[in-house]
């Protein structure tokens, strides 16, 4: 088990410039072959992981292993991974086959073997007959390719990729998705994905790291993460959610918007103040006797597979509704959900109380 | 508007006929000239004499000298400015000597150099005798690559600058160590700054007469002191006219040899 570990963080900080801390401390372990996002706003430090991965920077304290072995003082030139930059970086004064080539090259392999490698790397991103180009003359998303094909063409260990779709129009962007995730499970290889885009991430990853200002907030599967999101910034980070405040009266008891409901949440204290979030596709308009929550329908955006309304509650809470129908803009209607759409966050607990409570209580059911 | 274009040209053309096709024609008429006004082609089997032609080869060779000299300190101080703080600050204050009226610059390296100046000095200091530096070959070299350093800094800076950090991260991902990057990366990026420095330098290197007049004395004999001694001593228009073509004919031959290939995009 321990073999597959891949990369491991030890309690990795980095400082610049002797007083901006963009890690604090991070710890985390990766699985060989697994496709890992590191999620989070601009500034939150998952640039920074990758450059420490990569061998740009050098942890501050704490310690980076790869495969085992440490690597703080490891440069870049000797670490078996390979970067898709975030502006490709592709050498302009090489074609598409000394660009691919170029690690190769270095590495003094044999001429021969350099055609069929190349070869290979340019079929893996449907290049092929592309070799004799100028990087001047292809487009953003061939660049993209160029890129990948340099990386994997050297059979690294990790592929780190750095906000790599972000310069791509949306629909570029949402076919090279499917593409790196179906190239990672071909290749079979650890891909370390950053971007500040939720959808990506979801949609994308086996394991998701939410990031923010050099913490890590949470880990976990797309799904996990979505639907038992640890604290109000997860919660507002990975998609769209209604966050009010609520009181856990016992387990699976919660009082908020003025009743009390019932929940699948447990292990808080008695009366402990916490967040309570419901996801806005997870509400059902309905009449507002059969509602749970009476509210006010607002404004209302037609979102093309679905009416976005924004509802208010008597309390003034705000309720963002995904709703299949179009309701009345002014009009009261009753909100539905189960018990299983309401989650609970407690304020100011980590991941490891987060999962150690998880953990007792469903132990218990 | 294809009329306006054209007239716009106008004040383009005139200024080239006047500036640089007529003193061109004209040297080329004086150097078929002999002493007495004559037509002649003399000068130009003159030229093919061996005084001409080592004279021609000592000038390539000392602005070879100079220009490899200036490339040599210019390329790695270009190349820290830009990993400076202020690198423009740095870079204007590396350009303000420049500035400053050539003469003055090698007036000021006769005071340096001479028997009584500063360098031999020290040389006492250390229990040496004092020595003739200036009028020597080294003392010309040295004042001149001094004088070119700035030309020859600015375009290879301008070309370190433009260049993209990510590409050079790239390569050390790829795994090439810090040298094989800038030999496979950084230079052949900059190379065309490199080139317009090396014009800047080697073309002005080629005709230099008052440096190597004033510092090198008449140790050094360079076309450039050539053309002034037929002008100004022997008052053979004809002969310094010749030696100008010859000039010129080597510029633009060197302008070709360090021209720039548009090859797929920008750089």
């Amino acid at each position: 088990m321990a073999n597959d570990i891949i990369i491991r963080f030890d309690n990795v900080t980095k400082t610049y410039n002797s007083n901006t801390t963009v890690l604090k401390g991070v710890s985390f372990e990766l699985e060989r072959g697994k496709f890992y996002t590191l999620l989070g706003p601009s500034g939150c430090g998952k640039t920074t992981i990758l450059r420490l991965i990569a061998g740009f920077d050098t942890p501050t304290t704490g310690d980076v292993f790869i495969n085992g072995k440490r690597v703080n003082d490891v440069p870049a030139n000797e670490r078996q991974v390979n970067t898709v930059f975030q502006d490709y970086a592709l050498f302009p004064h090489l074609n598409v086959f000394e660009n691919v080539a170029f690690g190769l090259r270095i590495k003094k392999i044999k001429e021969a073997e350099i055609k069929v490698r190349v070869a290979e790397a340019l079929n893996f991103v449907n290049l092929t007959g592309y070799e004799n180009r100028e990087i001047a003359e292809m487009s953003g998303g061939q660049r993209q390719r160029v890129a990948i094909a340099r990386a994997i063409v050297n059979d690294p260990e990790v592929i780190l990729l750095d906000e790599p779709l972000s310069a791509l129009d949306l629909k570029l962007r949402t076919e090279m998705q499917y593409e790196l995730r179906e190239l990672q499970q071909r290749l079979g290889k650890t891909f370390i994905f950053v971007t500040h885009d939720q959808e990506e991430a979801l949609a994308m990853s086996d394991e998701i790291f939410v990031l923010n200002e050099g913490n890590i907030q949470q880990s976990g599967t797309p799904v996990d993460i979505y639907d038992e999101p640890i604290n109000r910034f997860v919660a507002d980070f990975i998609g769209e959610s209604n966050i009010v405040n609520g009181i856990m009266l016992e387990d699976y008891k919660v009082q908020f918007a003025g009743e009390v409901f019932d929940c699948v949440d447990g292990g808080m204290k008695p009366n402990e103040k916490i967040d309570v979030v419901i996801r806005p596709e997870d509400l059902h308009v309905t009449t507002p006797e059969a509602g749970k929550i009476i509210v006010r329908v607002d404004t209302q955006l037609f979102r093309g597979v679905h009416y976005e309304l924004s509802t208010y509650d008597e309390d003034g809470n705000e309720w963002l509704v995904h709703s299949l129908k179009r309701a009345e803009v002014g009009a009261q209607v009753g909100l539905d959900f189960e018990p299983e759409a309401i989650h609970i966050m407690r304020l100011n607990e980590t991941e490891e109380e987060f999962d150690a409570r998880l953990e007792a209580y469903t132990n218990e059911v | 508007m294809k009329f306006k274009s054209k007239a716009s040209l106008i004040p383009y053309l005139l200024w080239v006929a006047l500036f640089v096709i007529a003193p061109i024609g004209l040297i080329l008429y004086y150097s078929m000239l002999d002493l007495n006004g004559d037509f002649t082609l003399a000068n130009y089997q003159n030229f093919f004499t061996p005084a001409y032609l080592t004279m021609t080869l000592t000038s390539f060779w000392y602005a070879f000298l100079i220009t490899f000299f200036t490339l040599v300190i210019s390329y790695p101080t270009a190349y820290f400015l830009t990993k400076m703080k202020h690198k423009h600050l740095w870079l204007m204050l590396i350009i303000i000597p420049s500035w400053i009226n050539l003469l003055l610059k090698t007036y000021a390296f006769i005071g340096i150099f001479g028997l009584y100046g500063p360098v031999n000095a020290i040389i006492e200091v250390f229990g040496f005798d004092p020595k003739q530096i200036l009028f020597t070959d080294f003392s010309f070299v040295f004042v001149a690559v001094y004088i070119f350093i700035p030309f020859m800094i600015i375009p290879i800076f301008n070309a370190l600058d433009k260049m993209n950090p990510s590409l050079i991260y790239a390569s050390r991902d790829l795994g090439a160590s810090a040298f094989t990057t800038f030999r496979r990366v950084i230079f052949p990026l900059t190379i065309e700054g490199v080139k317009s420095g090396i014009q800047v330098t080697f073309i002005p290197a080629l005709s230099l007469f008052m440096i190597t007049r004033l510092i090198a004395g008449n140790k050094v004999i360079t076309l450039g002191t050539a053309i002034e001694q037929q002008f100004l001593v022997a008052q053979n228009w004809g002969m310094g006219s010749t030696i100008a073509v010859f000039l010129i004919l080597i510029m633009f031959a060197s302008m070709l040899f360090t021209r720039t290939k548009k090859k797929g995009g920008r750089a």
